[in-house]
């Protein structure tokens, strides 16, 4: 065997057996653990069945199922509208209503339950009816399902108006220009063009918003009351009760829909991928004066209130002490005084660790998409590996950092000494957020042509090579991309983490928690400003720093456009 | 007595290009019209203003005496086939046939009958419940004609209905579009770049170039009295002659004369009527099937040759008493009757 062919079956095997030790074996401990009782017997499915008879748990599926459900229609309802107006209206300021609606992936999905708390909590401005200056105020009984929901609703967003516009864009405008020569009404086009070509991302969009809903942490801990929700249920056994099996069984209930999300993802994209048709006309945008001026009106809407939100919390960390004393301060972002007094040291640990994330993240999951798209030997290994990779978009943090528990708190386990070190959440970041960054990477991939190793191949070029020379040149901007989701997604991480991080190594989204627990609100909302400022200003400075990067790849890309097109590339 | 359908003036401007400027055209009930010309000359534009989905720049259009300029496209009684058919994918060919009929306010019976009606007029019977992307090309394409002849429309408007399809598919749809455009007795109006497609289906072809008609006429005039340099060479083959002498042909200078390869006699055919017996050395010869098309050089005098070609079409039959070999010099000639000459007073310039 060549040095070459050797290597690169070196490569594949060390991807799998990194794949299998942080994701498949973890996930096996789990399993084990949830089919055990207390003393380690094996018990099968009876900790299921348990579960399915204490009245408690079921009342929190019920809640979980119930809140999940109405905030997922209203999120997708909400967000189809606004996608609409921005791809098929030709409404002004787009750019605006863009970037505001994608706003919420920068916080952590407590942040909407401080931002809510502010506004209808029991001192909020509009429950009091503005302190008081008001005759009278709202009370909408915040704590509970109604601020899940709110929460659940706007932390989803942005997720669904993303699916929306991609599959808005995809319309064929041939298929309007039909329907109305044979004499539909809107009504009409609407429900047999526009839905039937939106059917699959309406889909898709259901169910990931479901699945983030479902399986999300962080709202419902800031206002969820004693409407008891299976993240925090799941939280309290593990935490609070040190009850390892019960928590391992509720975490088998949470992967249910993302299991159930990650198929139909999947079968959904093998689908689209033959209903876009190269020949499609791009939809034509006609401007009606007064459609365009209720599109503009429902889109400032949405966007106001994504703001209201950010600037009611930005003025909660500032106030001095709300509602009582409403002048501006800074005390609250000197951390030393609250929840173990760390200072700034937790949004540091949290700096370094999305840094690690982006940066190691990013080279192993390129090296593993490349291995899987690119080497040509061991057709087997590759599948299992493509299939390993896929597998944590099915994996919630929550159930994600509890199997890690089991894993490497295991102290027969040869890397126990992980546990409690930074590199254990740097790990499981990169696991939570690998899949989405893997297809990123595989779709950069895919993008070019095969010919190349084969051509470096014939000429004796070792393929490490051709990798540094053209394929990482080429895809780039696909690497900085991943790069950036990496970083910008671990800064705002909770549910992974929330199980796996030392006593002297807090997080800051882990602070948040903390924070709202010992009733600092206003330090909680600092810390909350905190991490949004910095991811935004991470996505400013990458957008700056890259701009001249990607102006330079449009150049051969847009050479390639039309193989491009064939290879029905999916943005994530 | 007035036109069926009247075009006056149109014009259309999209930002600063001009689609169609001045376009005058009537059509008679019952027609096939063929709208003619190389892409970007604005014959779909033109189809589309008719259509109702364009809106015209300035101009009017007239149906039957009435005013239809601004109607919407679904009230016109217009039917329409797309270049790509247009199929929407997610309703079988029963349900795309019956999409028009429902906004007729037809009952459900009425509406069963009259899609099985088409179906068995394009002969899709069998196909009734699949869905487009499970059809052949040439299905989805009678799938879409279908569609659009159970609207029983008054007039047919066809946007290159043919040019997705292969070859032998296309020969047998332009057949078949012919036959149903007589047997259902609208008005049809095509676009298409295609001459033979033109020349084949149409009663009335107009050529357009570069946003205007430029002749009007039927597919014999247009072929044999070409009216401009650019229609002769649009249509069909053609060698150009100098406006000076017949003696020179050529295809880029200015033209006033010109002469289809067909109509040149060759060798033993050529005769010596008053001097007219040219020369020339045969370049190539090229087979075509039912003729030869042979390429000479043309010869000033027996020995001197000329930077100047002519092509001549010589019927297979014919070729077989005359021993064409290539570098052979050979004696031709150009029979008066068959030079179509153009009038200069109206230059029409013929894009590269």
């Amino acid at each position: 065997m060549k040095w070459n062919e050797i290597l690169q079956r070196l490569l594949l095997l060390l991807i799998v057996i990194l794949l299998g030790f942080s994701i498949l074996l973890p996930l096996g401990s789990l399993f084990e653990k949830a089919f055990m009782n207390e003393q380690g017997q094996w018990i099968g499915v009876s900790n299921l069945l348990n579960y399915m008879k204490s009245p408690a748990l079921l009342q929190s599926l019920g809640h979980t199922m119930y809140v999940s459900i109405i905030s997922t229609i209203i999120s997708v309802g909400l967000a189809f509208v606004y996608a609409y107006g921005i791809v098929r209206t030709p409404m002004r300021g787009k750019t605006f209503f863009r970037y505001t609606a994608m706003l919420p992936l920068f916080a952590p999905s407590m942040f909407f339950g401080l931002a809510l708390t502010f506004m209808f909590g029991n001192q909020g401005f509009i429950t009091t009816g503005f302190f008081g200056h008001l005759p009278f105020g709202i009370d909408i009984h915040l704590y509970g399902p109604v601020g899940i929901i709110i929460s659940e609703v706007v932390y989803t967003f942005p997720q669904a108006f993303l699916i929306l516009v991609v599959a808005l864009s995809m319309s064929d405008y041939r298929l309007y220009e039909a329907a109305e020569m044979l004499g539909a009404n809107p009504m009409r086009k609407f429900w047999t063009v526009t839905l039937p070509g939106t059917k699959y991302g309406l889909i898709s969009a259901f169910f990931v918003c479901f699945t983030l809903a479902f399986t999300d942490f962080g709202a419902p801990k800031i206002v969820g009351g004693q409407y008891n929700v299976l993240a925090t249920d799941m939280y309290k056994y593990v935490i609070g009760q040190q009850n390892m099996t019960m928590g391992a069984t509720v975490g088998l209930v949470l992967i249910v829909p993302a299991c159930l999300a990650f198929l139909v993802d999947r079968y959904l994209d093998r689908k689209q991928k033959n209903a876009v048709s190269a020949k499609a006309a791009p939809y034509r945008l006609v401007p009606r004066v007064w459609r365009d001026r209720l599109y503009t009106i429902y889109c400032a809407i949405i966007s106001g209130a994504i703001l209201v939100l950010l600037l009611t919390v930005i003025f909660g960390a500032f106030a001095k002490l709300w509602p009582y004393n409403l002048s501006l301060t800074l005390d609250h972002f000197d951390f030393t005084k609250v929840a173990g007094g760390t200072g700034w040291e937790p949004f540091w640990n949290s700096i370094r660790v999305a840094a690690l994330t982006a940066v190691i993240g990013t080279f192993v999951t390129y090296l593993t998409a490349y291995a899987i798209e690119k080497i040509n030997h061991w057709k087997f290994v590759r599948q299992i590996s493509y299939f390993l990779a896929i597998l944590p978009l099915a994996l919630p943090g929550l159930v994600l950092g509890l199997a890690y528990i089991f894993f490497f708190n295991d102290r027969s386990n040869p890397m126990h000494g992980l546990y409690g070190s930074i590199w254990i959440l740097v790990l499981v970041n990169i696991v939570h957020f690998f899949s989405v960054s893997f297809i990123t990477a595989t779709t950069a991939l895919k993008k070019l042509d095969s010919e190349f190793e084969k051509a470096s191949d014939s000429m004796g070029v070792p393929f490490y090579r051709t990798l540094f020379r053209v394929t990482i040149p080429i895809t780039l901007p696909a690497m900085m991309e991943m790069g950036i989701y990496f970083f910008i997604n671990s800064m705002v991480t909770i549910s992974a983490v929330v199980f796996l991080y030392a006593p002297d190594l807090k997080l800051a989204s882990v602070m948040i928690v903390n924070m709202d627990d010992a009733g600092d609100i206003a330090p909680a909302s600092a810390m909350s400003i905190l991490l949004v400022a910095t991811s935004v200003l991470v996505r400013i400075l990458y957008e700056w720093a890259t701009s001249a990067m990607r102006k330079r790849a449009a150049k051969w890309q847009s050479r390639t456009n039309d193989a491009q097109q064939d290879s029905g590339a999916m943005k994530l | 007595m007035q036109p069926y359908l009247q075009l006056a003036q149109i014009h259309k401007k999209f930002g600063s290009f001009t689609s169609l400027k001045g376009i005058d055209l009537h059509i008679e009930n019952h027609e096939f019209v063929c709208l003619l010309g190389p892409s970007g000359c604005g014959k779909t534009t033109l189809l589309r203003i008719i259509a109702g989905l364009e809106t015209a720049t300035g101009g009017s259009i007239t149906l039957a005496g009435k005013n239809i300029t601004r109607m919407p496209a679904g009230q016109r009684n217009f039917a329409m086939m797309f270049q790509s058919y247009a199929l929407f994918p997610n309703l079988t060919a029963y349900e795309n046939i019956a999409y028009g009929l429902y906004t007729k306010k037809l009952s459900r019976a009425d509406i069963k009958k009259r899609v099985e009606e088409v179906l068995d007029l394009v002969n899709l019977t069998a196909l009734a419940g699949h869905y487009p992307g499970q059809c052949s090309g040439g299905q989805q394409q009678r799938i879409a004609l279908a569609r659009a002849l159970a609207m029983a429309p008054d007039v047919l408007l066809l946007d290159e209905p043919l040019s997705a399809l292969d070859a032998k598919v296309r020969d047998k749809l332009r057949r078949e579009i012919r036959n149903l455009h007589e047997k259902c007795g609208m008005t049809t109006i095509m676009v298409t770049h295609d001459q033979e497609e033109a020349l084949t289906m149409a009663d009335k072809i107009v050529v357009m170039n570069n946003a205007e008609i430029v002749q009007i006429g039927t597919p014999q005039e247009v072929y044999e009295q070409p009216n401009s340099p650019f229609v002769a060479d649009f249509i069909g083959a053609i060698n150009f002659m100098k406006d000076d002498s017949t003696r020179e042909l050529h295809p880029q200078d200015q033209q006033a004369s010109a002469i289809r390869p067909e109509h040149i006699h060759l060798g033993a055919f050529a005769d010596d009527e008053g001097g007219a017996l040219q020369y020339g050395k045969i370049q190539n010869i090229e087979f075509r099937g039912s003729f030869y098309r042979v390429t000479l050089q043309w010869m000033d005098d027996e020995r001197l040759a000329n930077p100047r070609f002519v092509m001549i079409d010589i019927s297979t039959e014919q070729s077989k008493g005359l021993q064409l070999t290539k570098e052979q010099i050979i004696p031709f000639s150009l029979p008066k009757e068959r030079i179509i000459t153009f009038e200069t007073e109206k230059p029409i310039l013929v894009r590269a």
